[in-house]
């Protein structure tokens, strides 16, 4: 793309949009959805770091706090609570990555009526968390939830798993991972349909299969498609607040808190009148998210200057 | 192929194999097909405790039930109202920004380009705040439009994303041929572009229908109330109605799961083109 | 740091300003959060007799869903607000004042000698020795039983804890939940909480306590715990409390699967809707625990304040002492079916109300309920403690010190 060139032809009778579009038409271009996401995301992040020094019920006056939010944060152990589970989140939430690339396996054939299959595995990502977090609700319930007469029927005593604190976050985790495992899947799916079908056959007559097969042959080409599964997986086990609120709502007594969650709570829940307080929880949310958002940007840098 | 196609396998292994695909269907939509039960059983049999068993009658009243005795209908249409206007508009304002970013080189062009991709993944928290403080100054708190401005805002970073990566992979050839023929930038836009996005357009379209369709923190944030408020947030203060009713409870999110599941089975490929965008190279 | 389009905001506010200053004259703009079929009729009446009695005004009513409300309330005070909106008495309502968002009232009090009609309700309306809202309805807490369980097992009216718990193991032995409650939305916790702590120090202790001037490692707190866990340890309340609400344990006392339910009064519609009838769902005040400790109840009042950024605040004070008259707080509280404030009103002939409002009127003192007495950072955390404390009593210490150094933090400022 040469701007010179187009510009030579008929020097004279231009205005001064026509003989500058190329430079100006950019920006008009970005202009309306730029300047839409630059009040509604850019600044509000900028302004929530602003907040988060200081002390403020959201009505009355601010008060400066300096770094009293984030100092207070260490010593509250809710905060604790909410950090740990969310390392919990990431962690299990991984289980949806290697799940979804087995039942894409499992399904990756060419049967009649595979297509109804694959889409009815699917379904599960296209309800909503509201949903499948009443769903899962339902299934947890004491004395008639399906699980807790499945475990009364196996250990003659059940389970009430959303009101333990033991199994509780990893009951919503079970919920998450359930259309979690679901877009995964659809994505080696996708990734299983691009694989080299020449190399799979090199290598069968090498005499790999099975375990090998998927290992040294298979799972290298999909790594397009686990690199997106990682990160959504992982932006999922972060933006865990849907599911935690309809489930438990941070409880029993704040076991299944996450920083998601308990931002919310402090700043704008029933009994939570601290905004300062939040907006230092969004931080720290925000700080964790930022490293494998900059991986992300990382990668995808690395491969426009590539191209 | 990978895995071995299953008709080049032994004859137990295929037979196998026809009996696993529905089992493995059913333990995996067990708790969806609980709910659909449960959605059907008169409220008498949850009284006598039949939680598992077959309904005694298939008792549709429940929805009916639903949809006369709660707001849910007039939910639905805030959806409706909140997720449509965002369909447009977000898609709107990306094919112009994804269309910037791909087409033309200018000093920023990455930069803004990753400040797009990044905002898209920040956790809603810490928005919140300073979006409700916006939407309270603008008057729009508890509306429909202040909801959906933030929506069209925010899914504009995701759009172009994927928009700008759609572009790039047009054949360039076609827009400096129109250049050289002097054909001016915004028609190069309308006239040639945007016919060719046409499968972008409908893949983002579906896609962002669901998203909108199934947000539930920023219709909390944002919004409260059955007039303004869409069936997610709706479903949740129902919930709070319906207490040990689980039959309604299951009817109602039946029924407000329903149409991102429509709008999936309708237009499945684009939908799963949208999602496994970057899943291959 | 970064400033919105200042301009634009400022256009719409005198836009806003525009079309308010035509209206105010004679508009009485009321948002209340009464979603519920009853308190919405209860409402309607109100405003409709307001109305006929000042014909010169005109009432614009928004009513909200009763749960969203609470966050509402506070966007519409500083962005959009009425002129008379509900809320809640004690420190519920103490952010808003603190703020400068509700309107001193005390000339009301004054003009229309509320402190004699509303006396019980004065303590609780009153921050900095100013009234700040008018209190129209309050209801009862206490117990409320299975008639034919208790009969069955052959158990009569229990007036002191030691013989509700050896009640309770009787109940145990026959396979029936000695008391039933639902703690996932945490209040009902502290609803036992308060009961433990007013029959165990009495009235005065428990309002130090919520207004922060009382260790919780006080012995006298621990005290309080050793009692209930009486109640707790041998297992006396339904198991998984903490995942049901608390319309989800209402069913096990309908049913006789529970023998008692400490509630507000406004269970009894929820149980009457399970098929119990008076002659077998019956009320009593919550036992003594301390002999000697005047009896105290918790009687949580239901308020309307005036905002500060209010337009037509002479009418809307006109509105005030209208609700606070005797004949239309009978009114109102007849359709509630709740207990009026004015002393001069009558009681609902339901017997339930009868007998609160006997229970009440012969009280000591009266409690708002924890999450109004306490500030709302310390009632969360509080009741989530409460609601830990009825899941793993011997947990109490470490809860304690938790609330303990809450406490610290809470009330510096």
């Amino acid at each position: 793309m040469t701007p010179a060139l187009a510009d030579a032809r008929e020097p004279s009778r231009r205005s001064y949009w026509r003989r500058n579009q190329r430079r100006l038409a950019p920006a008009l271009f970005i202009a309306p959805g730029g300047l839409m996401f630059l009040i509604y995301v850019v600044i509000p992040i900028f302004r929530s770091i602003s907040i988060s020094f200081y002390h403020w019920d959201g009505l009355g006056a601010m008060k400066w706090a300096g770094f009293g939010n984030y100092a207070e944060l260490w010593s509250d152990p809710a905060f604790v609570v909410s950090l740990e589970n969310n390392l919990i989140w990431l962690v299990l939430y991984m289980f949806a990555v290697p799940a979804g690339l087995f039942i894409a396996i499992f399904l990756n054939q060419t049967v009649r009526g595979i297509r109804i299959y694959k889409s009815l595995f699917f379904f599960p990502f296209v309800i909503s968390q509201v949903v499948v977090g009443l769903i899962f609700s339902w299934f947890y319930a004491p004395d008639f939830g399906l699980l807790f007469k499945l475990t009364k029927m196996l250990t003659g005593h059940g389970i009430a798993v959303l009101a333990s604190e033991t199994y509780a976050t990893y009951g919503i985790i079970a919920a998450g991972l359930w259309p979690q495992i679901a877009y995964c899947m659809i994505l080696y799916l996708t990734g299983l349909n691009n694989v080299a079908p020449d190399q799979i056959e090199a290598a069968r007559l090498d005499g790999a299969k099975g375990w090998r097969m998927l290992w040294y042959v298979v799972i290298p080409q999909l790594r397009p498609a686990t690199f997106i599964a990682v990160v959504v997986t992982v932006i999922g086990a972060l933006r865990s607040f849907d599911l935690v609120s309809i489930m438990t709502q941070g409880g029993p007594y704040g076991a299944t808190r996450v920083l998601s969650y308990y931002m919310y709570e402090e700043a704008l829940s029933e009994y939570g009148y601290r905004m300062g307080y939040g907006a230092a929880i969004a931080v720290v949310l925000f700080l964790i998210m930022m490293v494998f958002i900059s991986g992300f940007i990382w990668k995808m840098y690395r491969d426009e200057t590539e191209r | 192929m990978f895995p071995r196609p299953i008709q080049q396998t032994r004859v137990t292994t295929q037979i196998a194999y026809r009996i696993a695909l529905p089992v493995a269907l059913i333990i995996w939509l067990l708790p969806l097909l609980g709910v659909a039960m449960t959605s059907l059983k008169p409220a008498s049999d949850l009284a006598k405790g039949n939680y598992f068993g077959w309904p005694s009658h298939l008792a549709f009243v429940n929805y009916a039930d639903v949809f006369r005795n709660s707001p849910i209908a007039q939910y639905i249409l805030n959806s409706f109202k909140v997720t449509i206007p965002t369909v447009i508009g977000a898609v709107a304002l990306s094919c112009m920004t994804g269309f910037a970013l791909a087409v033309y080189r200018f000093r920023l062009n990455l930069v803004i380009f990753f400040i797009f991709v990044a905002g898209n993944f920040v956790p809603f928290q810490i928005l919140m705040v300073p979006v409700r403080d916006l939407t309270l100054q603008l008057g729009l708190y508890n509306t429909i439009t202040g909801l959906a401005l933030f929506h069209i805002s925010f899914q504009t970073g995701f759009c172009t994303l994927f928009m700008r990566n759609f572009i790039r992979a047009l054949p360039s050839e076609l827009i400096e041929a129109a250049r050289v023929e002097g054909v001016s930038e915004v028609k190069i836009f309308w006239y040639i572009v945007l016919p060719l996005m046409r499968p972008a357009i409908a893949a983002l379209s579906v896609l962002v229908f669901t998203f909108i369709w199934n947000d539930y923190f920023w219709a909390t944030v944002l919004t409260n109330g059955s007039s303004t408020q869409p069936v997610t947030a709706g479903l949740y203060s129902l919930n709070g109605q319906w207490v040990a009713q689980w039959q309604l409870v299951s009817a109602g999110s039946l029924v407000a799961a329903l149409p991102p599941v429509l709008m999936f089975f309708a237009m499945q490929r684009h939908f799963i083109a949208g999602l496994t965008l970057g899943a291959v190279k | 740091m970064v400033q919105y389009s200042r301009r634009g905001i400022a256009a719409l506010a005198v836009a806003a300003a525009l079309v308010a200053s035509t209206a105010a004259a004679d508009t009485l703009r009321i948002f209340t959060d009464t979603s519920d079929p009853a308190p919405k009729k209860a409402f309607q009446t109100l405003i409709n007799d307001f109305e006929k009695a000042n014909p010169d005004v005109k009432v614009k009513w928004t009513v909200f869903d009763h749960e969203g409300y609470k966050t509402s309330i506070r966007n519409f005070l500083s962005a959009d607000a009425p002129d008379l909106a509900n809320w809640y008495a004690g420190n519920r309502m103490a952010p808003f004042v603190k703020a400068g968002q509700f309107l001193d009232v005390s000339d009301v009090w004054k003009k229309n000698g509320l402190d004699k009609t509303l006396a019980s309700a004065l303590p609780s309306m009153t921050i900095d020795g100013k009234q700040w809202g008018v209190p129209y309805t309050y209801y009862q807490w206490g117990m409320y039983y299975n008639k034919d369980v208790f009969k069955k097992f052959g158990v009569s009216v229990p007036t002191t804890w030691d013989q509700f718990i050896s009640d309770c193991a009787k109940f145990k032995a026959g396979g029936v939940d000695c008391t039933t409650t639902g703690t996932k939305a945490l209040w009902p916790s502290a609803g036992w909480f308060d009961y433990m702590d007013l029959r165990t120090n009495g009235y005065q202790f428990h309002m130090d306590l919520t207004s922060g001037k009382v260790k919780w490692t006080d012995p006298r707190v621990k005290k309080v715990f050793t009692e209930w866990a009486k109640l707790i340890k041998p297992g006396y309340v339904t198991a998984n409390a903490a995942a049901l609400d608390w319309q989800d344990a209402a069913p096990l006392l309908v049913q006789g699967k529970a023998a008692t339910y400490l509630m507000g009064n406004f269970a009894v519609a929820t149980f009457k809707q399970g098929g119990m009838k008076e002659s077998n769902l019956g009320f009593f005040p919550f036992p003594q625990v301390t002999p000697g400790v005047p009896r105290a109840e918790d009687a949580p009042t239901d308020t309307m304040h005036i905002p500060a950024k209010a337009k037509n605040v002479k009418d809307a004070k006109r509105f005030l002492a209208f609700l606070a008259s005797a004949p239309e707080q009978t009114k109102i509280n007849d359709i509630l079916g709740q207990l009026p404030v004015n002393n001069q009103s009558t009681v609902g002939n339901d017997p339930f109300l009868q007998q609160g409002f006997k229970m009440l009127s012969t009280a000591h003192g009266l409690a708002q309920f924890f999450d109004r007495d306490a500030p709302a950072e310390m009632a969360k955390i509080g009741m989530e403690g409460f609601q830990e404390f009825m899941a793993h009593p011997d947990r109490v210490d470490a809860i304690l010190k938790r609330l303990e150094s809450a406490r610290e933090r809470i009330y510096k400022n």
